[in-house]
């Protein structure tokens, strides 16, 4: 290992190590010890490696050079046509339009119901009610809305049904327009910003937690604000830093999306990552060099959105500044309540319609425009389908295990040595953990493809978990640091005065005592992996697919019954998987009072 | 006919046979090798998995030959085949010869040739596969030359297709005949037809119906499309498309993704006129709950597209030996019967029924065909494919006019 990574990696990843005579266990640490430092260079090298090599790998044909596929000079060659390629203008606008505008959606909706609910036991019940929609992978909720609002779905159905009660029918034939796949994009810009929100929200949450928000209202409440006012001018500018990152994120993947894209999104021309994907599959294989310009088009396009956001919010910082200390006191905020209250009642609701229609479709037999509900029910779509479900179900299952596994000993590892070293990371590290998350997809897994099939991994299951590893590791880590951290110091220190070793006091305090959080990150690492599309598409080579792989292949015109069938078992899956992480802790400590929660 | 040729013949007979059997003895040594080679292997099968019925056909198929000889059939569902053809171009130029990540593939026409033309095939198979002496090659010319590219044993028939339209007699009692007749009931009834969006192929299909149903000279597209003016011969079908496509679904601005996706909107009333490559798709939906019984099939004044579809295995393949097996199973009497019962798939056989020995003949006749299944003369003489190589220029060429 080259001294330079390892400086960067420990210095980033477990911290600026610098009050060195305030650790005085790092001179004496036992072997153990030595073994967990290389932990988070580890954790660097297999996180950060395959994204480097796949942005090189991405690149470099970008400018004509492939030799495996004739490539042999370098050129501007590929840029000209994809400059030229007539989808590209409309592919790039509809990108920019759907990322940018779902993101601020979700961001408004989010902050807005953070600001006006605050405290209050509806804040608490939407808490409640969108945990679960953070588990429900993009796909399913992606087809649970086709089934929603395409031209013949619930929603027509609905119309029709309630005109026809009134008296005054309209739509007894299915709509010649449809409100998916719409030429601007918005059925998409919908979706995404229905599975944003409930991330972004959990995201302000945790930073609340780290401000002394309550006196800080409270403040501003006795100087005569109004509740939403007092919010946004205190709370806001406070907490916004730490949700910057996660915002980030949620702004790069809109901007990037593919299965949510290909399923809800226009197809003439679809936006640029479904484009750059659709170019990877041409059987002309010079239409690679034009997807490798297009993967890194992309990644410019995240780029500059990320640059164009932080520009947003320097201006917004600096126009708002003279409101911010104005002094106006805001109203009682009814209006801010009523809209946001709104919103996210809509939000809901379409997101639970949608996915009860992907259990109902999986369960009828006939279903014909305008019935509200099937006319024949049948068990016959599972019976026939289970068989076939049954290998990407346990492909899923496996890979979502393995890397949720390898994510969790790495994050834990990371966190132990964090505790024993007596370090805390910097920002710096937290912006590498977020990488994965930052550059688009797209960007980086044709290059990672390529190392793939030279090192001859590809469509195998360490190739499949590696690259789901990528992503699943951040979330695990975000999800398990700050309980972690939180832990009572007191209980490792006398347990160690007692004599207990380090590996001891790790099995039987740390672990028992973070048990629900650790299965917590579990599942959200598991629910991450399950969600994957584009990653399992690369690495899995057409031989190793996923509920996600069939569920997004099937959206595209099979049986809608079937494709319910997979949708709704790949949306089950991180359910269970959260039923799980709630029910083991609940029965191990149940004898115990002091650790429930 | 003289003594002398009787005698002639019989000798001649009699030498063929002399010469056959040992032929024969030797290809039956040939093919106990394979099976034996077969075993234990497993058959990554590529394949449009877009149908439930083809799925679950593959299924039961793939079951049958792992008890039968041990060969495990993993069943690979693609959106469009030509993406595995790009895979395996891949895997070529990255050097890999062998243990490719494909074993049998569900091919034809353009995607075909473009296999053979890159070299992407491995030795001819088929002459090695017992039941392939079943096919019927003289009555189907298509199992021999598939899209104008002579298939040389490179690739195994499997099935027969037909281009059907769909309607719904409840709904619509004369529905249009030939691509014409089709726009002027387009522009009468707004929004009601759609066809996939190319490179779907049911979609191109459909853009080669309307092309041959268009030009001055059909024959015109049996060449390679690099010999004619394609500008020219293709003139009249833009302009079709022109006119039709502000009367499609949506205008035209929105396509459907596949030819399964029209039975649905034929079902829910959002469009009048469906079409599909399985004659029997009709029936078999009705019986499955998907279509009303009232739906109906019919085929164009001047006829439609027909075509054989068949599997080929890659020259890189980890489980040739297995592959074979599994495509000589996809050409057994019983495998071929269950694809023709649209109960299960519906696909017309590539068998030649009447050489069969008993009892399959019977069994073939006995199939109920269902209630909205047009028989081999009803559907009519099918018309010939256009060259392979028209499909990337017709494809290419509706990408730049209507895909952006």
């Amino acid at each position: 290992m080259a001294d330079p990574i390892r400086a960067v990696a420990a210095e980033s990843l477990a911290g600026r190590a610098a009050p060195r005579p305030a650790d005085p266990a790092a001179s004496r640490r036992p072997r153990a010890g030595r073994l967990l430092a290389a932990v988070p260079v580890l954790t660097l090298v297999l996180f950060l490696a395959p994204i480097a090599v796949g942005l090189f790998g991405t690149w470099i044909p970008a400018f004509g050079y492939l030799p495996a596929l004739g490539g042999t000079e370098a050129g501007l060659g590929p840029w000209r046509t994809l400059f030229e390629s007539p989808s590209l203008p409309g592919a790039v606008q509809l990108t920019l339009l759907t990322g940018f505008l779902s993101t601020a959606l979700a961001l408004i909706l989010s902050l807005g119901l953070c600001a006006a609910w605050h405290g209050s036991r509806m804040m608490a019940a939407a808490r409640r009610a969108l945990a679960p929609l953070l588990a429900v992978p993009h796909a399913a909720l992606a087809i649970g809305l086709m089934f929603l609002l395409s031209g013949s779905g619930w929603l027509a159905r609905g119309v029709a049904a309630g005109s026809g009660v009134l008296g005054m029918p309209v739509w007894e034939r299915p709509p010649v327009f449809g409100m998916v796949q719409d030429p601007w994009g918005l059925a998409l810009t919908f979706g995404l910003m229905l599975k944003e929100t409930p991330f972004l929200m959990l995201m302000i949450v945790a930073a609340s937690g780290q401000v002394r928000i309550e006196r800080t209202l409270a403040v501003a409440r006795t100087a005569g604000y109004g509740p939403v006012t007092a919010w946004v001018k205190t709370v806001l500018p406070q907490i916004y830093p730490q949700i910057r990152l996660p915002v980030y994120a949620v702004l790069a993947y809109s901007l990037s999306v593919v299965d949510m894209a290909l399923i809800l999104g226009p197809s003439t021309p679809p936006p640029l990552a479904p484009l750059v994907l659709r170019w990877f599959n041409d059987p002309d294989l010079t239409m690679r060099f034009v997807a490798a310009a297009g993967a890194c088009l992309q990644l410019l396009i995240v780029a500059a959105g990320i640059a164009i956001w932080y520009g947003a919010e320097r201006l917004i910082a600096r126009v708002a500044r003279p409101w911010l200390s104005g002094g106006h006191r805001g109203g009682s905020g009814r209006v801010a309540r009523a809209a946001t209250g709104g919103g996210m009642a809509l939000a809901l609701l379409a997101a639970a319609v949608s996915l009860a229609a992907l259990a109902v479709w999986s369960l009828a037999y006939r279903w014909r425009y305008p019935d509200l509900v099937p006319s024949a029910w049948t068990l016959g779509t599972w019976d026939r389908n289970l068989p076939a479900l049954a290998w990407p179900a346990w492909t899923t299952l496996g890979v979502g295990a393995a890397a949720t596994a390898i994510a969790l000993v790495l994050t834990i590892a990371c966190l132990e040595y964090e505790q024993r070293a007596g370090v805390r990371p910097t920002t710096r590290a937290l912006w590498l953990l977020y990488t994965p998350l930052l550059v688009p997809q797209i960007g980086f897994l044709f290059g990672m493809q390529v190392l793939l099939v030279v090192l001859r991994l590809d469509g195998t299951w360490p190739a499949l978990v590696w690259s789901h590893l990528l992503f699943v590791l951040p979330y695990v880590f975000l999800a398990l640091a700050e309980p972690w951290r939180a832990l009572d110091e007191r209980y490792v220190r006398t347990a160690a005065c007692l004599g207990a070793p380090p590996w001891r006091v790790f099995w039987r305090i740390t672990l028992p005592m973070l048990l629900r959080p650790v299965l917590i990150a579990a599942a959200i690492g598991f629910a991450v992996s399950v969600a994957q599309y584009l990653p399992t598409l690369f690495a899995g080579a057409g031989r190793l697919t996923t509920l996600t792989t069939e569920a997004v292949g099937l959206a595209g015109g099979a049986d809608r019954r079937v494709i319910a069938v997979y949708a709704f078992a790949q949306m089950s899956l991180p359910l269970i998987g959260f039923a799980v992480a709630l029910a083991v802790p609940a029965l191990l400590f149940r004898h115990r009072r002091g650790m429930r929660a | 006919m003289s003594v002398r040729t009787l005698i002639a013949a019989a000798l001649a007979a009699g030498l063929i046979a002399v010469a056959a059997a040992p032929a024969a003895a030797q290809g039956q040594r040939d093919w106990d090798d394979i099976l034996e080679e077969a075993r234990g292997q497993t058959v990554y099968f590529n394949g449009w998995g877009g149908s439930e019925r083809v799925n679950a056909y593959v299924a039961r198929a793939a079951d049958r030959v792992l008890e039968e000889h041990g060969v495990r059939v993993r069943h690979v569902r693609v959106g469009d085949i030509s993406e595995v053809v790009s895979r395996i171009l891949a895997e070529m130029t990255a050097g890999r010869t062998d243990s490719g990540s494909v074993d049998l593939m569900w091919i034809n026409g353009e995607n075909f040739a473009a296999m053979k033309r890159n070299g992407l095939l491995g030795p001819p198979f088929t002459h090695l596969l017992p039941n392939y002496a079943l096919v019927d090659t003289e009555g189907l010319p298509t199992t021999l030359v598939d899209f104008g590219e002579p298939v040389e044993g490179l690739e195994a028939p499997w099935g027969m297709a037909q281009l059907v339209f769909l309607y719904d007699t409840a709904r619509l009692e004369d529905p249009p005949r030939s691509m014409l007749e089709l726009q002027d009931w387009a522009r009468q009834n707004p929004g009601r037809f759609a066809y996939p969006q190319p490179p779907d192929f049911h979609g191109t299909t459909f853009l080669k119906q309307a092309l041959i149903e268009l030009v001055d000279d059909p024959d015109i597209v049996q060449y390679p499309v690099e010999a004619v003016d394609f500008d020219a011969v293709t003139a009249p079908l833009w302009a079709f498309l022109d006119a039709l496509h502000p009367h499609l679904w949506r205008g035209g601005r929105a396509f459907p993704q596949s030819g399964p996706q029209l039975i649905q909107m034929l079902d829910d009333g959002t469009i009048e006129i469906a079409f599909n490559f399985n004659p029997a798709e009709a029936s078999a939906a009705i019986a499955d709950g998907q279509l009303p019984p009232t739906v109906r099939t019919y085929v164009f004044e001047d006829g439609t597209i027909g075509n054989t579809h068949f599997v080929a295995i890659p020259f890189n393949a980890r489980s040739r030996a297995g592959a074979m097996v599994f495509a000589n199973f996809l050409l057994s009497p019983e495998a071929q019967l269950r694809k023709e019962d649209p109960q299960v798939w519906g696909d017309p056989t590539v068998l030649d029924v009447d050489r069969l020995p008993p009892p399959w003949p019977e069994r073939f006749a006995d199939l109920d065909r269902g209630i909205a299944t047009l028989t081999a003369a009803e559907r009519g003489r099918p018309l010939l494919e256009p060259h392979a190589s028209w499909m990337n220029a017709l494809e290419a060429e509706w990408q730049t006019r209507y895909g952006q």
